[in-house]
C-alpha cells in the first residue's frame, strides 16, 4: 500500500474555489462522485471563469450561473460533503431518476429477450402429416379395421357393414391410435379382432371401448365425414370422447 | 527457493539438469510455489489453483473415510468426467437424425473399434443415477443437509433434477422401440404441467374468450418434443439438450457444490 512513487497530494481540500461555477468546472474534470477529492487536484487552479461545455442540458446553470450549483452545494469546500455535486443538479433527470431510466431499459430488454427466445422454441411452421386427409371412397374398405392410415396418421377407419348394430347402423368411425393409459400405440390383432398395447396390455374391442389392461378410457374417435369429391375426410383436430358421451355427435360417425 | 538451494559439487548431469529446469521463467511460472511440505506451501497451492482451490485446504479424518461419506459424490464426479469423456467420442459418430440415428448406434457396436465405448456410457449412466441416489441418502443420514449447508443441499436436488434429465433425454437417443415409447410415455407427463401443459390444472383458465392459450401445440410438452408426437424435433432437441444444455448447468453448479462444500467447513463431521 505505502506507493512512494505517487506524487504527494495536496493534503486537503485547501483551494477554495471562489464561486460554484468553480466547483462544477473542477467536477466536470473528475468522475462524478470524486467531486470533494476533485477539487483537491492541481487541476483547481483553472481559471474560475473559463466556460464550461454544458454536458448536454444536464445543468441549468446557464441560466443562472452559481445559483442553481451553489444552491445544490451550500458548502463545496468541505471535505465529506454528503450533498449531491453539481452535475447531479438537474431537475429533469437526476443520477437516481437516470439509473432507474437505465435499469428499467435494461430489464425490459432482458425480459424481451427472454420472451423472444422462449418464443423460439415454437416453430411456425411443422413437418408433421396433416390434422385433416381425405382417406379415399368408402366403397374401398371393406367390413371391420382398416390399418392403412394408422402409420401416416396415426387412425384406423372401422366399417360396420350391417344395418342392424347399435347405435348407429352401418357406416365409419375414425379411432386415434394412441392407447389411453401412457400414449402407446396399440396393435390391432386381427385373430382376435381387438387393440393390444404392447407397453402395458392394454386391450381395446374395435368399438374402441377398452376391457383389459389399465387403460382408463376408450380410445378417442376423431372426426370423421365426406368432402365435396365424396371421399372420406378425417379431422383429427376434433375429438370425440366416449366417456363425455360425445360418440353420439353425427360429426362421430359417418353414416354409408 | 534459488536462496534455500545448496549447490554441492558432487551433483552429477541429472541434478544439474533438474536444477536448470526447475529455475527456467516456465517451470516457475506454473508451478509457482514450492513443494506442498509446509502448511503454508499447502494452503498456496490449493488457494492459488483454479480447480485445486475448490476443494478444502483441509479435511477432517472422517471425510476421507470410506464408512463415513461412501465416496459417493466423489464417484459421481468421477461418473461424470467418465460420461462426458465417453460421450464426446460418440459424438464423433451419433448422428441425431431419423435416417441415421438407430444405424450409427448399431455401427458404433459394430464398426467402430472398441466397441463397447457406447456401453461404458450407458452403464455409466445407470451407474450415475445410482450414486447420486446413495450420495443423496448418505448426506441425508449424517445430517449433513442442516444449516450452514442448507442451500448446499438445495443445490444437489437440483444437480440430481439435472441428472435425472440427462439420463432421460439419453434414452431416446438410440431411437430404437424402447425408446420411441419410453419417451412417448415419459413426456405425456408434461401435459398435465400445472398451467403450461395443455391437462394440467389451470390450463383451462388461460384463455382468452374461446381461444385457449395452453393447447396441445405450444404447451410444455410442445416445447420439449418440438412437436406434436415424438418425432424428429423430438430427436434433436433431446440431443442437444443431452450433449450441450443440462452437461453445462450442471457442471455450472457442480463447481458452485464443491465450493460450498468448502466455505461450509468441509465435509461435514459425524454427529
Amino acid at each position: 500500500m505505502a506507493d512512494d512513487t505517487k506524487p504527494e497530494e495536496t493534503p486537503g481540500p485547501k483551494i477554495v474555489p471562489p464561486t460554484g461555477e468553480a466547483t462544477k468546472a473542477a467536477a466536470a474534470s473528475a468522475p462524478p462522485t470524486a467531486a470533494a477529492h476533485a477539487a483537491a487536484k492541481p487541476a483547481a487552479p483553472r481559471p474560475p471563469a473559463a466556460p464550461v461545455p454544458d454536458l448536454a442540458g444536464r445543468t441549468t446553470s446557464v441560466a443562472s450561473p452559481g445559483g442553481a450549483a451553489a444552491a445544490a452545494k451550500p458548502a463545496p469546500a468541505a471535505a465529506k460533503s454528503t450533498t449531491r455535486d453539481a452535475d447531479d443538479s438537474s431537475p429533469l433527470l437526476n443520477r437516481r431518476a437516470w439509473m432507474g431510466l437505465a435499469w428499467g431499459a435494461f430489464s425490459a430488454a432482458s425480459a424481451a429477450a427472454l420472451a423472444a427466445t422462449g418464443r423460439f422454441m415454437f416453430p411456425n411452421v411443422l413437418n408433421e402429416p396433416p390434422q385433416q386427409f381425405k382417406a379415399g371412397f368408402p366403397n374401398e374398405y371393406g367390413q371391420g379395421v382398416d390399418e392403412r392410415w394408422k402409420e401416416k396418421f396415426g387412425i384406423w377407419i372401422v366399417r360396420i357393414a350391417d344395418e342392424n348394430v347399435e347405435p348407429h347402423g352401418s357406416g365409419f368411425y375414425a379411432l386415434f391410435t394412441i392407447c389411453t393409459h401412457l400414449g402407446c400405440t396399440p396393435n390391432f390383432l386381427s385373430a382376435e379382432n381387438k387393440f393390444k398395447c404392447p407397453c402395458h396390455g392394454s386391450g381395446y374391442r374395435t368399438t374402441g371401448v377398452n376391457f383389459e389392461g389399465p387403460a382408463p378410457r376408450p380410445l378417442e374417435r376423431a372426426k370423421i365425414g365426406l368432402s365435396d369429391d365424396g371421399q372420406i375426410l378425417v379431422d383429427k383436430s376434433r375429438k370425440f370422447q366416449y366417456e363425455l358421451g360425445q360418440w353420439t355427435d353425427p360429426d362421430a360417425f359417418l353414416k354409408a | 527457493m534459488a536462496d534455500t538451494k545448496t549447490i554441492s559439487p558432487k551433483e552429477g548431469p541429472g541434478t544439474q539438469f533438474w536444477n536448470w529446469l526447475t529455475e527456467t521463467q516456465l517451470w516457475t511460472s506454473v508451478f509457482r510455489h514450492g513443494r506442498p511440505d509446509s502448511d503454508r506451501n499447502r494452503v498456496l497451492v490449493m488457494l492459488s489453483n483454479v480447480f485445486l482451490h475448490l476443494h478444502p485446504v483441509r479435511i477432517r479424518k472422517s471425510g476421507v473415510k470410506l464408512r463415513y461419506t461412501w465416496c459417493m459424490g466423489g464417484l459421481s464426479f468421477f461418473l461424470f468426467l467418465v460420461l462426458t469423456f465417453t460421450g464426446l467420442l460418440l459424438m464423433f459418430y451419433y448422428r441425431p437424425t431419423l435416417e441415421y440415428a438407430y444405424s450409427d448406434i448399431i455401427g458404433l457396436r459394430e464398426h467402430v473399434p472398441l466397441g463397447i465405448m457406447r456401453e461404458m456410457h450407458r452403464w455409466g449412466a445407470h451407474a450415475m443415477v445410482i450414486t447420486v441416489w446413495l450420495h443423496m441418502f448418505r448426506v441425508f443420514m449424517t445430517g449433513s443437509y442442516k444449516p450452514p449447508r442448507e442451500f448446499n443441499w438445495s443445490v444437489g436436488v437440483i444437480m440430481l433434477v439435472l441428472t435425472l434429465l440427462l439420463s432421460f433425454t439419453g434414452y431416446l437417443l438410440p431411437w430404437d422401440q424402447l425408446a420411441i415409447w419410453a419417451i412417448t410415455v415419459g413426456s405425456n407427463m408434461a401435459r398435465a404441467t400445472p398451467f403450461l401443459g395443455y391437462e394440467g390444472p389451470g390450463a383451462q383458465l388461460l384463455r382468452l374468450g374461446d381461444v385457449p392459450l395452453i393447447h396441445a401445440y405450444d404447451d410444455a410438452r410442445f416445447a420439449l418434443l418440438g412437436g406434436s408426437f415424438v418425432g424428429e424435433g423430438a430427436l434433436l432437441r433431446f440431443y442437444v439438450l443431452h450433449c450441450v444444455g443440462l452437461p453445462l448447468g450442471i457442471a455450472v453448479l457442480m463447481a458452485v457444490h464443491f465450493w460450498r462444500v468448502r466455505k461450509d467447513g468441509g465435509i461435514s463431521g459425524p454427529l
